[in-house]
């Protein structure tokens, strides 16, 4: 009986997930959703994969890095450098391929030493790395240095963007309600206690702060196809905050919490367009009444879930009789 | 009997202090062995040295669990896989996770999936996550802590906490347990439930128990060898009864007798 309710919400999941699938791609041949919302929209699924991404080292490890931006531009180059010979969709996937591999050394390079730091301290050693990676980049003949590349071919389409968000949430998922995830929650509420009990804790924030960093190289390649232009100015520490921004807004740990924050984002976004650099101001102005009036964020660590829309819809009903 | 965990000539200094100096004892298979000395005495800091915390300035620490080995200047996860396992005197429970969740913890390098396990979902995976889902509600049965199994463990009256904390370092697999202080700030009701508890497991499940504890009553009537520290230093180490009676144990704790200072002086 169980196992049949399982697949049941398994199956109403697949099949919303297919309705989403080719209903928004409806409405974008039909140009309901015309070519300006339709970035918007890629935007909001490129700030979704960095959000979960930065949401497994912050919001799961407790580790807060400010050096985001970094691993998402060695995605995003891999991409650009790899489709100027093969511009077309098997050169995408080399792409991100290429940059999940030179993330996965540099960020296990940064791990190892600087996940010994703690709080403020591997703030600020995440935030030189992400400084560092930005530099090298301006400084390479192979990544154009300061005027970056572009004319990168342009292979972003509604149904790849979903498909790669939807793997990166369900990654993500799995690796929160694993052992992973679990023992990487139990070092962030208590590191002693965590170690104490048979954890290993450098390996899991590790394990972790990769597997975060290769998700925001990923990113970085959907992001040089879709905006088909990448420079190092872009990827600065305005970027990674921007990052930090809808972890913290969505709440640190929760998943769907920095979906929905992401898409929020996405619109204040498309709103405050013509305030250039306003944003940043309103942006901190966002996060700092969600500090006063809700520090743990939208969800905090919960999940959006059928069964927990569900139970409230029942409650009220409740409630109501 | 034979010693499941020997101590010698174990010392620790922090700078110029000598907080443990030539600190040397066993503890024998199955035994409930107390540990007292006033305020101050490194009851604490010996148990952070044994459960790997600190390193020891000199001198080594030996667990002959299954075999004998040197665990003094390894990790602490390690040791604890070796089935050593503690408790904190300020509760550290991991606070916005459920009481199950705590335990999951607790058996984490029980559970054999690789990454790449977890992130496929493997039937490797769905059946090491259902073996472990059931272990440790099993485990929460034994313990008597399941019907709140759901319950974030923050949520815990203060006494639960005490004893999910136990049971959390039980549910490693340890062998040996420190237990740093469990009846601190408990009503005599709840002191008297704990005793029973760590009775309990002690026998049922075959632990050797080292105990730091303050509440004379609750060490006196459950242990079965007390060692005594004072400023760093074994100064005693007998049955309860002979404790009670060991002129250097009262010297520690209410100081020496009037007569002798004024003669002394």
């Amino acid at each position: 009986m169980t196992s049949l309710l399982k697949y049941k919400n398994l199956l109403l999941l697949g099949l919303l997930w297919l309705i989403v699938l080719f209903g928004v791609n409806t409405l974008i041949d039909a140009r309901i959703i015309n070519p300006y919302y339709r970035q918007i929209l890629y935007g909001i699924g490129i700030n979704m994969i960095l959000g979960v991404s930065l949401n497994l080292i912050i919001g799961l490890s407790g580790q807060l890095s400010l050096g985001h931006a970094g691993f998402m531009s060695i995605g995003a180059y891999s991409a650009a450098i790899v489709l100027r010979t093969q511009p077309h969709l098997g050169g995408l996937a080399l792409g991100i391929g290429l940059g999940l591999f030179i993330s996965l050394i540099v960020a296990f390079g940064v791990a190892v030493p600087t996940l010994r730091l703690k709080g403020d301290y591997l703030a600020i050693a995440t935030l030189g790395v992400g400084e560092i990676i930005r530099i090298v980049i301006l400084n390479m003949s192979i990544t154009n240095g300061a005027s970056g590349i572009s004319n990168i071919r342009n292979l972003m389409s509604w149904p790849l963007m979903y498909t790669m968000v939807s793997f990166a949430v369900i990654l993500t998922l799995r690796f929160k309600y694993s052992k992973f995830g679990r023992a990487a929650l139990s070092i962030k509420s208590d590191e002693l206690a965590s170690e104490s009990m048979g954890v290993n804790v450098t390996k899991i924030k590790v394990l972790a702060f990769m597997f975060g960093a290769m998700l925001a190289a990923v990113a970085g390649s959907l992001y040089a196809t879709t905006y088909y232009v990448v420079k190092p100015e872009t990827f600065g520490i305005d970027m990674s905050i921007g990052i930090l921004i809808i972890v913290v807004l969505g709440g640190m740990g929760s998943l769907s919490g920095s979906l929905l924050a992401a898409i929020f984002v996405g619109i204040v976004n498309m709103f405050l367009q013509s305030y250039g650099q306003m944003r940043m101001l309103i942006y901190a102005l966002i996060l700092i009444l969600v500090m006063i009036f809700r520090p743990e964020g939208l969800l905090g660590l919960e999940e959006l879930s059928l069964q927990s829309i569900k139970s409230k819809f029942i409650k009220k009903k409740e409630v109501v009789s | 009997m034979s010693s499941v965990l020997q101590i010698k000539r174990v010392n620790k200094a922090f700078g110029g202090l000598m907080a443990l100096s030539d600190i040397s004892f066993d503890v024998n298979e199955g035994e409930l062995c107390g540990l007292i000395g006033p305020n101050g005495a490194g009851k604490t800091t010996l148990f952070n040295v044994i459960s790997g915390l600190y390193t020891p300035t000199s001198g080594s620490i030996t667990l002959s669990n299954q075999s004998s080995k040197v665990i003094s200047g390894l990790a602490p996860y390690k040791i604890t896989q070796l089935g050593l396992a503690r408790t904190f005197q300020n509760i550290r429970l991991f606070k916005e996770m459920t009481v199950l969740d705590n335990i999951k913890v607790a058996m984490h390098s029980q559970i054999q999936t690789s990454l790449l396990d977890t992130l496929i979902r493997t039937p490797q995976y769905r059946k090491e996550e259902a073996r472990i889902e059931s272990e440790a509600l099993t485990f929460l049965k034994s313990v008597k802590l399941d019907h709140l199994a759901q319950k974030k463990a923050s949520s815990l009256p203060y006494g639960q906490q005490r004893q999910l904390e136990i049971a959390r370092a039980l549910a490693t697999q340890a062998k040996i347990l420190l237990l740093d202080e469990p009846a601190a700030g408990m009503n005599p009701q709840e002191t008297e439930d704990l005793a029973q508890f760590i009775k309990k497991i002690h026998q049922e499940k075959g632990l050797t128990i080292l105990l730091i504890e303050h509440d004379m009553n609750l060490i006196m009537s459950i242990t079965s060898r007390i060692i005594v520290l004072d400023y760093g230093k074994v100064i005693a180490n007998d049955v309860p009864e002979k404790i009670k009676t060991n002129p250097r144990v009262i010297e520690a704790y209410l100081g020496e007798e009037r007569e002798e200072h004024v003669e002394g002086q």
